[in-house]
C-alpha cells in the first residue's frame, strides 16, 4: 500500500496492521530548523485528532495530531536525540511513531501522494 | 500538524506597508511575514539557525527600516551655546538616562517613561557630533510603538522642541565579529569608531549616519540612509561573501541570547525599568536628582528593590519554554511568567527570560516552568546567556 497524507501534513505508511507516521517534507520546511521533539510512550492509545507529539523549531511549537486511532508500538528515539534529523530526512529516517491500526477504514479518508501535492501547491 | 497560537507583533490590518528593501528581500527569497504593519523577512533560505550562527561567526545584514527614526530639535537656538543642555533637559523629563552629559557623537540606550514610571518604549538617543547640530537629538524607536512614541514626544515636549519623523530613511544593521572589517573596506576609519558612537559619513555618493551599536550582543553598526539609496548600499554589503542577509527570526534569537528586552514582551507600560532589570539605563545624577516621569516609583524601587524582576532562565533538558509559560516555585506557587523563550542556537539549548517574584530572582534559584501542563525544572541564571562582544576602543 502506498503512502497516505493528512491535511495536517503528516504521512502514513502502512505495513500489515502497523502504520509508520511522520511529518511531510513540506511541513518540515515550513517549520524551519527543528530543535525539539516530544514523542508519546509506547503503549499509549490515541484517537484520531488527539495531540500525539510535539515538534518545535527555533521560533515556534507545533502539535502533531494522531491521524488515525491506534496504539503506539514504537517511537523514533533518533529524532529526540537529534531533532535536526526531521529536517534532513522528514520522509524516511525522520519518522515519528509506529502505531497499531485500530480502524483501517480511517485510512480511506486520507489523501494519496498526488492529492497531497495538489493540496500544498 | 498545526501551529499553536503564537504571540506575535502581527498587524492584522489588510494593508501591509512595503519598506525600501522589499524587492531585495523578495529576490533573496526572504520568507515575508506581517510584522508591526510591514511585510518583513522572517528568514531567508539559509534558515533561522544558520543565520543566527553566521552572525555570531561572521557578519549579517538586517533590514530594520520599520523602526522609527526622528530628529528632536529645539524650536529655537539649534547650534547656539547651551543648546544641547536645553534639548537634553527637555527629554530628561521623560527618560531616566544621563543625556545632559552625553558627549557629542555618542549614542545612549534609554526608555520613554509614563508618569507611573512604566516603560512606554525603549529607544536609542544620539547626540550629533557637529557643533551646528547641537540642540538636536536623533532618536530610533521600535516599529510597533513609533506612532504612539511620536505622539507622546510631541505632547510632552512640543512646547520646546519639534519632532521631525524621518519616514524617508531606511535603517540597516550590520552585525557580527567581521562587521568592522567588512565596513572598513567601504568606509575608511569606521573600524576606529568607539562602541555607542555615531558619525556622519560618505560612501558611494551617499550620506550615512553610522552608529556603532546593535541589538545582537555582537559588535556592529547601524546605518541610517535615505530610502532611495538603501537598496544600493544593502547590495554592496551583501556582495561581500562574509555577509549574509538575516531575517527577524534570527534577530529575535540573537537578542534573546544577548539578554536584551523585546519591547511589548519583556517590558511593557506596566513595568518600570527597575523591574525590567535595565537599571543601568538610569543615570547616576538622575538617581539623586529625580525629575523624570515616574521618578517617585522608580527611585523607591531602586532603594527598596522591586516586587518583581526580569531574570534569565535555563530550562533543564531540551524543551523550549515559550512566552506565556507559567513559572512556579518548587512548592507549586505561581511566581511569574516567561516573556521570551525559545532555543538559543549558540547555547545549543533552551533559554528564556521572564518576570519572577523578586524573592526568587537570585541566580541559581531553582524553579519549575509549566510546559504543556508538566513542570520542567529550570534555574535562574545571569544574562546575557552568551558573552557580549561589543567593541572597546583602545585607550
Amino acid at each position: 500500500m502506498s503512502r497516505k497524507f493528512t491535511e495536517d501534513h503528516e504521512w502514513i505508511e502502512v505495513a500489515g496492521d502497523v502504520a509508520t507516521i511522520g511529518i511531510t517534507k513540506h511541513a518540515a520546511e515550513q517549520l524551519g530548523d527543528v530543535v525539539f521533539v516530544e514523542l508519546p510512550d509506547v503503549g499509549v492509545k490515541f484517537s484520531k485528532g488527539d495531540d500525539m507529539a510535539v515538534v518545535e523549531s527555533v521560533k515556534a511549537a507545533s502539535d502533531v495530531y494522531a491521524p488515525i486511532d491506534g496504539e503506539v508500538v514504537e517511537t523514533n528515539g533518533a529524532i529526540v536525540d537529534d531533532p535536526a534529523k526531521v529536517n534532513e530526512d522528514a520522509d524516511d529516517k525522520g519518522w515519528f511513531v509506529k502505531v497499531k491500526i485500530d480502524n483501517p477504514q480511517q485510512l480511506e479518508d486520507l489523501m494519496d501522494e498526488s492529492a497531497y501535492k495538489d493540496f500544498v501547491a | 500538524m498545526t501551529n499553536q497560537p503564537q504571540p506575535t507583533d502581527t498587524d492584522q490590518a489588510a494593508c501591509l506597508h512595503h519598506l525600501p528593501l522589499h524587492d531585495l528581500h523578495v529576490s533573496l527569497e526572504g520568507k515575508m511575514v506581517p510584522f508591526a504593519g510591514y511585510e518583513m523577512p522572517v528568514q531567508y533560505p539559509m534558515g533561522v539557525m544558520k543565520e543566527h550562527l553566521h552572525v555570531r561567526e561572521k557578519a549579517g545584514l538586517f533590514d530594520v527600516s520599520h523602526m522609527g527614526q526622528a530628529w528632536l530639535s529645539l524650536k529655537q537656538g539649534v547650534g547656539e551655546e547651551g543648546a544641547h543642555e536645553k534639548i537634553a533637559a527637555a527629554i530628561e523629563t521623560i527618560v531616566p538616562g544621563e543625556i545632559q552629559k552625553l558627549g557629542a557623537g555618542r549614542v545612549r540606550y534609554s526608555v520613554l517613561l509614563n508618569d507611573a514610571g512604566g516603560v512606554l518604549d525603549d529607544l536609542m538617543i544620539t547626540r550629533p557630533s557637529s557643533p551646528n547640530q547641537q540642540g538636536r537629538l536623533f532618536l530610533v524607536v521600535n516599529a510597533a510603538m513609533k506612532q504612539a512614541d511620536f505622539l507622546y514626544l510631541a505632547e510632552r515636549l512640543g512646547d520646546v522642541a519639534d519632532l521631525t519623523i524621518l519616514s524617508d530613511r531606511a535603517l540597516l544593521a550590520l552585525q557580527g565579529p567581521l562587521a568592522a572589517a567588512v565596513l572598513e573596506e567601504k568606509i575608511k576609519t569606521v573600524s576606529t569608531m568607539g562602541f555607542m558612537t555615531m558619525r556622519d559619513m560618505e560612501w558611494a555618493q551617499t550620506s550615512l549616519m553610522v552608529s556603532r551599536c546593535g541589538y545582537t550582543g555582537e559588535d556592529g553598526y547601524e546605518l541610517s540612509v535615505s530610502a532611495d539609496r538603501a537598496d544600493a548600499i544593502a547590495r554592496a554589503l551583501l556582495a561581500d561573501e562574509r555577509v549574509q542577509p538575516i531575517g527577524l527570526g534570527a534577530r529575535d534569537s540573537l537578542r534573546l541570547e544577548a539578554g536584551l528586552c523585546l519591547y511589548g514582551h519583556d517590558m511593557t507600560a506596566d513595568n518600570s525599568p527597575v523591574e525590567a532589570n535595565i537599571s543601568f539605563a538610569i543615570g547616576k545624577r538622575r538617581r539623586s536628582e529625580g525629575g523624570f516621569a515616574g521618578a517617585e516609583r522608580i527611585l523607591r524601587e531602586l532603594a527598596q528593590g522591586p516586587k518583581i524582576l526580569r531574570v534569565g532562565l535555563r530550562p533543564e533538558g531540551r524543551a523550549p519554554a515559550r512566552e506565556g509559560t507559567e513559572i512556579q516555585s518548587l512548592d507549586g506557587e505561581t511566581i511569574g511568567t516567561i516573556t521570551s523563550g525559545g532555543f538559543g542556537p549558540t547555547i545549543g539549548g533552551p533559554i528564556a527570560m521572564g518576570y519572577v517574584d523578586a524573592n526568587y530572582a537570585e541566580s541559581g534559584t531553582k524553579l519549575n516552568l509549566i510546559v504543556r501542563g508538566k513542570p520542567v525544572p529550570a534555574r535562574v541564571c545571569p544574562m546575557p546567556f552568551v558573552p557580549q562582544r561589543y567593541y572597546r576602543a583602545p585607550k
